[in-house]
């Protein structure tokens, strides 16, 4: 429990090696855990691990599956892997009779293949491309956005004396505290008003809203951390205040609005109530669509977890990425390690 | 804004320089940046935030129905918030709300602490599993929502099988049975978010300097008393702060409960927010449906006000 056991998790590395021997070698230290107690504790957490990442292994399984394969019983944990799921995504099929089918001459693609076997059609793209798309276009959009007024909003509250400064940063964080669903009624009227109901601009503006409030925290933190001394010398040097932002004080934050930026992002990724509620034909993003991703006879679970894992996939990826940033995106930049 | 930059006489001396856009804001002076930094960020939050806010404020006097909107819109004084208070159902989906928001923050505190604790034991690759145990927490709730329906189904799924082939129970229906369905959400909720609070209280962990343990060990203090009197009271309000915050999180969810059980069956999940949906963009009962959203802002408003202090604590 004491400085011997830190290193392995304060690091923050994912691989084991450079903890291997320092901890080892040290004597114990009256109180400090021993290594079987350590052992033990590992192999809890361990379990712990491996069972809450069941769930995640399983619907990744299930996107390779065939349809029967995902709903037989006992579940299935060897089956033969298929791309129909994916297939089922992209595409949509319409039932078809033998004959006709015949009458077609053989498939073109390995995808036609897979699909007539089903006695299926394919009768076009589905419309998953289209809104894993509109979530990128609005997640970018909106990210840059909430970034870009993020850094300058955190960069005056640093640095210079604003009014009522604490009650305003309280102001900006109370907004993220908002039930969604509370202003979704207002903004839904305003945006019929305004014409931006399912539109991809009235989305990028709405989560860079969202967002603002854990930009601006988040790299208000990030810019208390580097020195004054850095611009002030700048300014000696003849560099007027903006110059001096922005060849001085912008180089220096670019990992923390890249660790920013990510947060914004994985956030609109995320979102679901504000797209439910606003968006439909046009502008909807990928959360409210894989849930309906209907196959003949009810869900089609193997292409809702293709969805799932497509959708699901650059988070996680995200994630370890960021792992030494999550503790501070998660407390706006309040707690740094 | 032009009455402070006029105020300093800066920008006049240094006319010699070619004027444009970079010489007029070279000269700016701080407090004109100042504004200029924040005015943006401040009007979005206006507009996106505090003026719907305030349409709901009025909203919620009326009897405005979003889907007839040739309608005449009529006063209607408190009858919107006496209906709300004088429901039955409402006390009902507070309730559901209330069995969730406890009943997930204790399990998540005491899996997370659990955790945290024996995390900061420091065993070997302990950093590449707690990257693992940290992924759900960042996955799209509703997405989240979505595929555990899947795996709740209660004959083909592999919780009712897991279950079962452990104690025997036969085949579980967590989401269609009216005894289940409200642990169905605590359980998910809880594998998403007990890596939240486990991360906070390693950070708390860590903030403890070794040298009161040290201490300790010369007094002789055993484990427990080493917990409640050195690793307790540093780790607490770290702890507060996440279960604030989820807590917050929770009393508004929304999506991935939409996803797993929209509120069925029957009743028995529908929380505050779900419910809300339901009465203003399915009944279109928007007068009505703003006096809630209303009634669980200043809820969440002063918890959230307690939140934010706790996060100034901690942060000093």
């Amino acid at each position: 429990m004491t400085d011997a056991a830190a290193p392995a998790p304060a690091s923050g590395t994912t691989s084991a090696t450079p903890a291997k021997s320092a901890p080892r070698r040290l004597p114990l230290k009256p109180g400090e855990a021993s290594g079987g107690a350590r052992f033990f504790a590992g192999l809890l957490v361990i379990g712990y691990a491996l069972i809450a990442m069941i769930p995640l292994v399983w619907i990744f399984a299930t996107s390779f599956k065939s349809p029967p394969d995902s709903i037989a019983y006992p579940p299935e944990v060897i089956f033969e892997p298929t791309l129909e799921g994916y297939v089922n995504l992209f595409t949509s099929r319409t039932r078809q009779t033998a004959e006709y089918i015949e009458s077609l001459g053989p498939p073109q693609t390995w995808y036609e293949e897979l699909v007539r076997k089903r006695n299926m059609v394919i009768s076009g793209p589905s419309r998953f491309a289209d809104r894993y798309w509109n979530s990128v276009v609005i997640g970018f959009g909106s990210t840059f956005l909430a970034v870009f007024l993020g850094t300058l909003a955190a960069y005056a509250f640093s640095r210079f004396k604003v009014p009522l400064k604490d009650d305003l940063m309280f102001f900006i964080l109370s907004t993220r505290m908002m039930p969604p669903i509370a202003v979704a009624i207002p903004i839904y009227l305003m945006y019929r008003e305004l014409g931006l109901s399912d539109t991809a601009a009235g989305m990028i503006l709405l989560y860079t809203a969202v967002n603002l409030s854990l930009s601006v925290w988040l790299l208000k933190g990030f810019v208390d951390e580097i020195p004054r001394e850095y611009e002030e010398a700048a300014v000696v040097d003849g560099y007027t205040r903006l110059q001096a932002f922005r060849k001085v004080i912008l180089p220096q934050m670019r990992a923390g609005i890249a660790a920013t930026a990510i947060f914004c992002l994985i956030f609109a990724w995320n979102e679901y109530a504000f797209a439910l509620l606003l968006t439909s034909g046009e502008a909807q993003t990928a959360p409210p669509f894989i849930p309906i991703i209907i196959g003949e006879g009810g869900l089609d679970w193997p292409a809702v977890a293709a969805g799932t894992t497509l959708f699901l996939l650059p988070v996680v990826i995200f994630t370890v990425l960021l792992r030494n940033q999550l503790l501070r995106g998660i407390t706006f930049g309040a707690v740094r390690k | 804004m032009t009455e402070q930059t006029m105020s300093t006489p800066a920008p006049q001396q240094r006319t010699a320089t070619a004027p444009g856009l970079t010489g007029r804001l070279r000269g700016l002076s701080d407090r004109a940046i100042a504004w200029l930094f924040i005015g943006p960020t401040m009007l979005l939050l206006l507009a996106i935030n505090i003026f719907p806010l305030i349409w709901t404020v009025y909203l919620s006097f009326t009897n405005y129905r979003a889907n007839q909107p040739g309608r005449e819109v009529k006063w209607v004084g408190t009858r919107n918030y006496e209906r709300l208070l004088g429901s039955e159902d409402i006390w009902g989906y507070l309730q559901a709300t209330a069995h969730f928001v406890v009943w997930t923050m204790l399990l998540q505190v005491i899996l997370g602490l659990g955790l945290a604790l024996l995390i900061n034991r420091g065993f070997r690759t302990a950093s590449f599993w707690t990257t693992l145990i940290l992924i759900p927490m960042m996955l799209s709730p509703a997405v989240v929502g979505t595929f555990w329906t899947y795996i709740f189904q209660p004959q083909t799924g592999i919780f009712s099988y897991i279950i079962d082939w452990f104690a025997g129970t036969g085949a579980l229906d967590m989401i269609g049975a009216p005894h289940l369905a409200p642990w169905t959400i605590v359980i998910v909720d809880t594998w998403m978010w007990t890596p939240y609070i486990m991360l906070l209280c390693l950070a708390g962990l860590r903030s403890i300097p070794p040298y009161l343990y040290e201490a300790a060990e010369i007094d002789r203090a055993n484990a427990l008393q080493k917990f409640w009197y050195i690793t307790l009271p540093r780790v607490l309000p770290f702890l507060m702060l996440a279960v604030l915050f989820r807590g917050i999180e929770n009393f508004k969810m929304f999506d991935m409960v939409v996803e797993l059980t929209s509120g069925g069956p029957g009743s028995v999940t529908e929380l505050a927010s779900i419910n809300l949906k339901r009465e203003a963009f399915e009944n279109w009962k928007t007068g009505y449906s703003s006096a809630f959203a209303i009634i669980l802002f200043v809820t969440v408003f002063g918890l959230g006000n307690i939140y934010v202090k706790a996060l100034n604590r901690v942060k000093s």
